[in-house]
């Protein structure tokens, strides 16, 4: 097991050096020159935009460029952005807003999709079921900036539950909202998944032969038709954090969050290399992780699947 | 008395009442063709005690039936008649909350399939433990392993902590055995408890399943599509057909006195029965002495087949990259005579399968020769190996998996012709007619997929493709093992024309020994790997030398009952 992680862990370099350099290369070759862009309709002397481009060795050839990157990168020193703000202290300040919204909008979710989709499951056929599904189909169907502006209309200017937008007063409480518009896309899916693995897993002949050893109803239903039919979900959802986290900027561009989403929105404005190569490192390394999270609770879940010992 | 004086206690019913009896029971299904009666006017008795077996080919109606006993019909089924009485209590359309409570405690149930009954995430312990938890019975670590070790699983203690993958069939019928009887349940539904296992691990668990019941005093309702089993086991057998019960009676008498035409069909094709009579058959025709020369000469004989040293060995990882060898094969050497039928017998695990495989050249061999028609077949080319598979054609076990679903029947069977560029168009559609004809499967199968064909018509198919390229040679690997009955005994037949007819050399693999019997004139018995023991089948089966095949021929259910002792 321990074997299984580390090649696990270090199957990340190539993957981390793969997608910064990627990145970077994109970054660089957006069109535009982003010093001048600085600056906008009173361009400032040639003395000054070659002195920037030397800050910001923008004067350097691509792959000297990157080297520099990595070499900062590997002193922890990733230098300051365009406004002249440590981006390690940027990182530091959107990556909470952004995994608290993720955690909220993963728990509703994992909480309703699977809960559902379980009592769909269970009444194939019947009212519940065919609504439930109706509903899903309805919310997968419609993109997630109407849905997330028709939230913020409803349930925030109509009814006034909550904040309408998020702005610099970041809590659990003023995310719910857009953590549940965030959420209703994968809810659906998950919803879907679950009320499909349920069906299939009811008529497995292990549930038979739980019923007829004379278990009650519940013990059927929760040890053997829904234990083993958390074993797509789990994947689903654990692969579903990863976009939960960098798919937010629509979501958070909508809600004012000022999270990962929004920051990386303008550094891409901007053409602001090393920010959105340190923004989208960090997401690279979360969704690494959360995929080694999502195997070995798969192999916890299902004993047949045991890794190198 | 009426039926709530008797409480449900230890002492049981008095004896002259019976346990399950089943009144006119009729069960239908709706399904999208609207409703089907699955089971019309069942009648069952089982009294405290005895075994009762009900037998029937897949779709007689004989599981619907046990289930509608424990209440554990599917969604779309239900009781639309009769009674289903429990010590006198009607339990046909009892609540789910009743059932719950005679689950376990007053009917336990064993199920058919030992790899899809455990769930694979729990471990078999807890698995044990939550039967013992939901009836009120003491459950700790030592009562589990008790249970277990009762149901003849070694090791209990150990074994209780291991998940189902990790156990053997045999081993997973054993904990499947131990559920099912942990809270000793009066009545004990057997549904096919050993038909996914091999022949001597069949006999184990029935013996041990038959110690257990009579130890405890349970009754059984024993399912089974096997008369040889049924009427060694039984004390009473009730023979179902397409959902009614067409006869019942003692198990002996029912045997050697069928009434009703369906019983006597079963009777005549059960293999473990009729043995006896098809050899004699078999004498009058062929004189089977002429086919079987001594070793020796049969090297000048017409050998179609010699296979000589023949091994394989595969690497098995052992992490860390390290690998030790197993010997699937292991210098295994025999010759088929050509026009003749060789049967390779084993369990699962002997290596049987493996020495088709490698016949067929869809294995390589790692040490020893295959000699067809005198030619080494390792030193084919290409070209030579696409002739040499014209000639050699594979029948295998399971009609429904070897079939492609996108592929009409004709097509299938014309498949091979195109691929070996024979004919043009018509004549192949001519060719497609004749083989459908010889497997006596009507034209108008052409035009039809495989789903739409039943298990024994699918094996014809798989027959007629075989058979569309006119090979010399046909490797059976399990050709008949997953047909009832009645159908196999068709498809034995049909086989065994071709080949009088075509001049056909089977080499048949099998691990039913009634079946070889019936068709083989040679006999070559595998264990792990090696050959144990050759001969005429006259020779093996009437004087088996080695104690691995004398008991792989006890196993046969039902062996017993018809042949003479000096033979048992």
């Amino acid at each position: 097991m321990i074997r299984f992680i580390l090649r696990r862990l270090l199957q990340v370099i190539p993957v981390f050096l793969g997608t910064t350099l990627l990145v970077y290369f994109m970054v660089f070759a957006l069109p535009g020159d982003p010093i001048r862009a600085l600056f906008g309709d009173r361009p400032p002397s040639e003395a000054v935009i070659a002195a920037l481009r030397q800050q910001y060795n923008l004067d350097q050839p691509f792959w000297v460029q990157y080297g520099l990157f990595l070499k900062n990168l590997f002193t922890f020193n990733l230098g300051v952005d365009f406004t002249g703000q440590p981006i390690a202290a940027t990182l530091g300040r959107v990556f909470p807003v952004t995994v608290m919204l993720a955690i909220e909008a993963l728990v509703i979710q994992a909480v309703f999709g699977i809960g559902f989709g379980l009592i769909a499951g269970l009444r194939k056929g019947k009212i519940f079921d065919s609504s439930v599904l109706l509903a899903s189909l309805v919310v997968i169907a419609i993109p997630i900036f109407v849905l997330g502006f028709v939230l913020q209309l409803i349930f925030g200017v109509y009814l006034g539950w909550a904040k309408p937008t998020v702005g610099t007063d970041v809590s659990w409480g003023t995310l719910l909202l857009p953590a549940f518009a965030l959420a209703l896309v994968s809810f659906a899916y998950v919803l879907r998944l679950t009320r499909a693995s349920v069906i299939e897993n009811s008529t497995a002949d292990y549930v038979r032969t739980a019923t007829a050893k004379g278990l009650s109803r519940r013990r059927v239903v929760m040890a053997h038709i829904l234990r083993n039919s958390m074993i797509p979900v789990v994947t689903y959802l654990g692969a579903s954090l990863g976009g939960l986290m960098g798919g937010a900027i629509v979501t958070e561009g909508i809600f004012n969050v000022p999270g990962v989403g929004q920051k990386l929105y303008q550094a891409i404005l901007r053409s602001e290399g090393p920010t959105v190569v340190a923004i989208v490192s960090v997401l690279v390394l979360v969704f690494v992780i959360a995929n080694l999270l999502v195997d070995l609770l798969y192999a916890w879940l299902d004993p047949r699947i045991r890794y190198e010992k | 008395m009426t039926a709530s004086d008797v409480t449900i206690t230890e002492a049981g019913t008095p004896a002259d009442r019976p346990l399950l009896e089943i009144r006119d029971l009729a069960i239908t299904f709706n399904t999208s063709n609207g409703e089907v009666n699955a089971v019309r006017n069942a009648h069952l008795t089982i009294m405290p005690g005895e075994t009762v077996a009900i037998v029937g080919e897949s779709g007689s109606g004989k599981s619907t039936t046990a289930l509608a006993a424990i209440g554990l019909l599917p969604g779309n089924g239900r009781v639309s008649g009769g009674q289903i009485l429990l010590d006198g209590e009607d339990i046909s359309h009892a609540s789910e909350k009743r059932m719950i409570e005679l689950r376990g405690n007053t009917i336990g149930m064993v199920p058919q399939d030992p790899m899809s009954n455990l769930n694979p995430v729990w471990k078999i312990g807890y698995q044990v433990k939550e039967t013992l938890q939901a009836n009120g019975r003491p459950s700790g670590p030592e009562d589990i392993a008790k249970v277990l070790a009762e149901a003849g699983l070694p090791d209990a203690q150990r074994r209780a902590k291991q998940y189902p993958h990790e156990f053997s069939g045999g081993m997973r019928q054993r904990a499947l055995i131990a559920i099912g009887l942990s809270c000793q349940p009066r009545l004990l539904i057997a549904d096919e408890p050993t038909s996914a296992l091999d022949v001597t691990v069949q006999r184990q668990i029935l013996d041990h399943l038959e110690g257990m019941t009579s130890e405890l005093g349970t009754a059984v309702l024993l399912i089974t599509h096997d008369l040889g089993l049924a009427a060694e086991r039984a004390d009473k057998v009730v023979v179902m057909y397409r959902g009614q019960v067409v006869e019942s009676g003692p198990s002996l008498e029912l045997l050697q006195n069928p009434q009703h035409p369906y019983t006597r069909r079963l009777v005549e094709s059960a293999p473990s029965l009729a043995s006896r009579r098809i050899q004699v058959a078999k004498e009058q025709g062929v004189e089977a002495a002429d086919l079987l020369a001594p070793a020796a000469e049969a090297v000048a004989a017409d050998n179609v087949l010699q296979i000589q040293d023949l091994r394989k060995v595969y690497k098995l990882r052992q992490g860390l990259g390290k690998s030790s060898d197993f010997a699937a094969v292991d210098g295994v050497s025999f010759n088929v005579l050509r026009g003749t039928t060789t049967a390779i017998v084993g369990e699962s695990g002997s290596g049987k399968s493996t020495v088709a495989k490698m016949v067929l050249q869809l294995e390589k061999p790692t040490d020893g020769k295959i000699l067809f028609d005198g030619v080494d077949t390792s030193l084919l080319k290409p070209s030579e190996l696409f002739k040499f598979r014209r000639r050699v054609q594979p029948i295998f076990q399971d009609p429904y998996g070897s079939l492609d679903p996108m592929y009409n029947i004709y097509r299938t069977i014309e498949e091979p012709l195109r691929v070996h560029k024979i004919g043009n168009k018509a004549s192949r559609e001519k060719k497609v007619r004749e083989l459908l004809d010889q497997v006596a499967l009507p034209q108008s199968t052409m035009q039809r997929y495989p789903n739409e064909l039943s298990g024994g018509q699918r094996q014809r198919v798989a027959i007629a493709r075989a058979l569309a390229l006119d090979p010399e040679v046909i490797i059976c690997d399990e050709a008949v093992s997953a047909l009832d009955v009645l159908v196999q005994a068709q498809v034995l037949n049909l086989l065994a024309d071709l080949q009088s007819n075509l001049g056909l050399t089977y080499l048949f693999i099998t691990h039913d020994l009634a079946v070889v019997r019936q068709i083989a004139d040679h006999v070559c018995v595998m264990e792990k790997g090696r050959l144990v023991e050759t001969g005429s089948t006259d020779g093996v089966f009437d004087a088996p030398q080695q104690e691995y095949t004398k008991a792989l021929l006890n196993a046969i259910p039902g062996a017993k009952l018809m042949l003479p002792p000096e033979v048992a």
